[in-house]
């Protein structure tokens, strides 16, 4: 069954159509990407997928293994597997980070698998993935956080939470080569050689060459106007969008 | 809904909202006279000097005008006559909870006080009423000479101690609720710290209003001498009636040279109650005075805990939380004055206003102008939940000395609809997700409680954040 289906998808924020009819389908095991400029709706889609309470739906559909999520909390579209690494994230102040990864946890995966020392050893893992130092774990939530070490945080969320798709957004912008290299790391762990599937939405192609996405899709004003393989990318990297304007 | 409804389960929606029916053994007509004073002295047998303070405390209070900062127009509806000043529902105070009246006991137990006891307290006093219903302190600590009693005890025991202590930081004309409370005062707990004791484990009081339109005038002096410490906590609560209760305590804290007292109260007072307390310390040379002070519960709250820095190197810490929702008022702070070189102080304040609730901090701090080098940090951050609730500072610092450093800080914050929808993403419903950012805010205070009384108050504001989301 497809993983995530987004169908003739028309929406916007405050009456302003900003998506203007996308379709796309991502199997079990695949990574997409969307390329796009400032302003084609990349961020948009992702927080359509995930319910940010300020976008609106017009017409069209969002479905998770078939099943429609238009109608679902964000938080319930959390625990029926859908995760989004934020492009800011946000700062919690007060909020310790290892209570917060326990609690999370424990709402999308259930109370037995954030007890106990499996749990701990899987973050230590994690971690050790990410090059997260163990002091992190007292810090609160994004508070006073690198623009660095909010990305990490982020995979290594999605390493723990295990979604069934997960949502990057712009996760490559604000790391150096090293992070980028590190992050991917975390992604391919997370996702490849499992059934899950990922979207990944990006400025660059950069990370792309870490994450090998199956299909690339390219955004602009508000649609999907060429969709292939991952030399898509790197045609978008030489060129620019301006070819695809042309065409 | 796991930690929503695990509270919910654990607590109850006021969850100390039940009442015992009202057996007392001795209560007085509604109203206050001279002759109410004098007949609250003479059941307690107490010595001429207390009569005269009490009766001298009534004249003050009977003259002296309501505050003309808090919320005057809640004070104004305050009905002195339509209160009862004093209620005994228990012929004396047991050393075993076996003892006490079954009703009573049965109440501390719904409370929680007696388990604690066992697991993590050094002594406890449970306040019923008027007058304490139990008491007991570990053995350890009375062969090394701590005395912790209830003060009606403590004044019959060590006659000379309370003589010389009583009134000598809070006088009674200091103010018109420390007025009152010196005339009608019963229950409350005396304690003293002998030289160089280091009192481990904390101690608790517990304080119960049961009855309807009850006043509770405990009053608390804490003596902790040389070189010694200890960390005493005080839980309060009250069941929910239409009509208004009161509650006016007075507490003096005494810090000789080098000693340590940390005072750590949640008030969560129904909301019928009013809260007018004065809290105040001095501090001598080196010693140093904490007060944590939660505010989640009550009408009307008006309390200042004040520190008099009197020795040089002293210092002193308020760190405070208030919570208002519908129908509240906090209004919460510090005094703190600086009379001696070298001294430094914190003020943290937190407050949260909800549903129409409203959160006032109101500080001073003063340095005198023979105190150099004096160091003071204020910090107080407000955190405004909807449209309608309100937010209102009101520092003051009155600094007559050029050497002094001061640092104020205060912000007003909004919770984000972006906050809400991150926590939301990673799978937490809207009211956890808001309970993660309230008790977020109110961590600094949380982490200074021992770890019992951080969980409660997280599940207290789970609780209150149910049904916020409109």
């Amino acid at each position: 069954m497809t993983l995530l289906e987004i169908k003739d998808l028309h929406a916007g924020i405050d009456g302003n159509e900003i998506l203007k009819g996308i379709n796309l389908k991502i199997g079990p095991g695949e990574i997409h990407a969307i390329m796009g400029r400032n302003g084609s709706g990349k961020t948009t889609t992702a927080n359509i997928i995930m319910g940010h309470p300020d976008f609106e739906v017009e017409s069209g559909d969002v479905l998770l293994e078939g099943e429609s999520l238009l109608e679902l909390e964000s938080w319930e579209r959390a625990r029926k597997g859908v995760f989004l690494s934020f492009q800011y994230p946000q700062a919690v102040p007060g909020l310790q980070v290892g209570n917060f990864l326990r609690k999370s946890v424990a709402s999308i995966r259930g109370e037995e698998e954030a007890k106990g020392s499996a749990f701990r050893e899987r973050l230590t893992k994690a971690m050790e993935a990410l090059d997260i130092p163990r002091t992190f774990m007292s810090r609160y939530v994004n508070d006073g956080f690198s623009g660095g070490e909010k990305k990490r945080f982020e995979i290594l969320q999605l390493m723990l939470l295990k979604p069934r798709l997960a949502v990057l957004d712009e996760t490559d912008s604000g790391l150096d080569i090293d992070g980028i290299r590190t992050v991917s790391e975390g992604v391919n762990a997370a996702i490849r050689g499992t059934d899950s599937g990922a979207l990944i939405i990006t400025h660059y192609s950069r990370i792309l060459e870490h994450v090998q996405p199956d299909m690339v899709h390219v955004l602009l004003d508000g649609k999907i106007v060429s969709s292939g393989g991952p030399e898509l990318a790197t045609k978008l990297e030489e060129k620019g969008y301006e070819w695809l304007k042309k065409e | 809904m796991g930690d929503n409804s695990e509270a919910r389960e654990a607590v109850g929606e006021y969850k100390a909202g039940w009442h015992d029916p009202e057996d007392s053994t001795i209560r007085f007509d509604f109203g206050l006279s001279e002759e109410v004073v004098r007949e609250i002295s003479n059941l307690k047998n107490e010595p001429q000097w207390m009569t005269d303070i009490r009766v001298k405390a009534f004249n003050h209070f009977s003259k002296r005008k309501m505050p003309t900062w808090g919320n005057m127009s809640m004070l104004e509806e305050i009905d002195f006559d339509n209160i009862c000043y004093y209620l005994r529902s228990s012929e004396s105070t047991e050393k075993d909870w076996d003892d006490v009246p079954e009703d009573i006991r049965n109440t501390f137990e719904r409370l929680g006080i007696p388990e604690a006891e066992q697991k993590w307290l050094s002594g406890v006093t449970a306040q019923y009423e008027s007058e304490a219903v139990y008491h007991s302190i570990r053995e350890d600590l009375e062969s090394q000479g701590v005395i912790f009693l209830d003060m009606d005890s403590g004044l019959r025991e060590y006659p000379d101690l309370v003589k010389k202590w009583f009134c000598s930081v809070v006088p009674y004309s200091d103010n018109k609720f420390s007025a009152l409370n010196t005339a009608v005062w019963s229950g409350g707990s005396f304690i003293y710290v002998p030289e160089g004791v280091h009192v481990e484990m904390p101690v608790q009081a517990y304080f119960r209003i049961n009855a309807k339109n009850m006043g509770q005038f405990e009053r608390t002096l804490i003596i902790a001498d040389k070189g010694s410490s200890i960390h005493y906590v005080e839980g309060c609560t009250a069941p929910t009636y239409s009509t208004d209760s009161l509650h006016s305590a007075v507490v003096e804290l005494i810090a000789l040279p080098g000693s340590h007292i940390r005072y750590s109260t949640i008030q969560n007072w129904s909301s019928n109650v009013y809260n007018l307390v004065t809290k105040r310390g001095i501090a001598h040379e080196k010693a140093k005075i904490e007060w944590v002070d939660g505010n989640i519960g009550s009408k009307l709250t008006m309390k200042y805990p004040a520190v008099i820095l009197k020795g040089e190197g002293s210092h002193a810490e308020v760190i405070s939380v208030a919570y208002s929702g519908e129908g509240q008022h906090q209004d919460a702070g510090a005094k703190i004055h600086h009379l001696a070189s070298n001294t430094t102080s914190k003020i943290l304040s937190k407050s949260i206003s909800k549903n129409g609730g409203r959160g006032s901090y109101r500080g001073m701090v003063t340095v005198s102008p023979k105190a150099d080098n004096c160091k003071l940090n204020v910090v107080c951050d407000a955190l405004i939940l909807d449209e309608g609730s309100r937010s209102d500072t009101y520092p003051t610092m009155e600094v007559a000395n050029a050497t002094a450093r001061c640092e104020h800080e205060a912000s007003v914050s909004k919770v984000s609809d972006e906050q809400l929808f991150y926590l939301m993403s990673r799978g937490h419903s809207e009211e956890e997700s808001l309970a993660m950012i309230v008790n977020g805010f109110f961590e600094p205070f949380t982490r200074e409680l021992p770890m019992e009384y951080a969980v409660e108050l997280n599940q207290l504001m789970a609780l209150e954040m149910e049904g916020s989301i409109g």
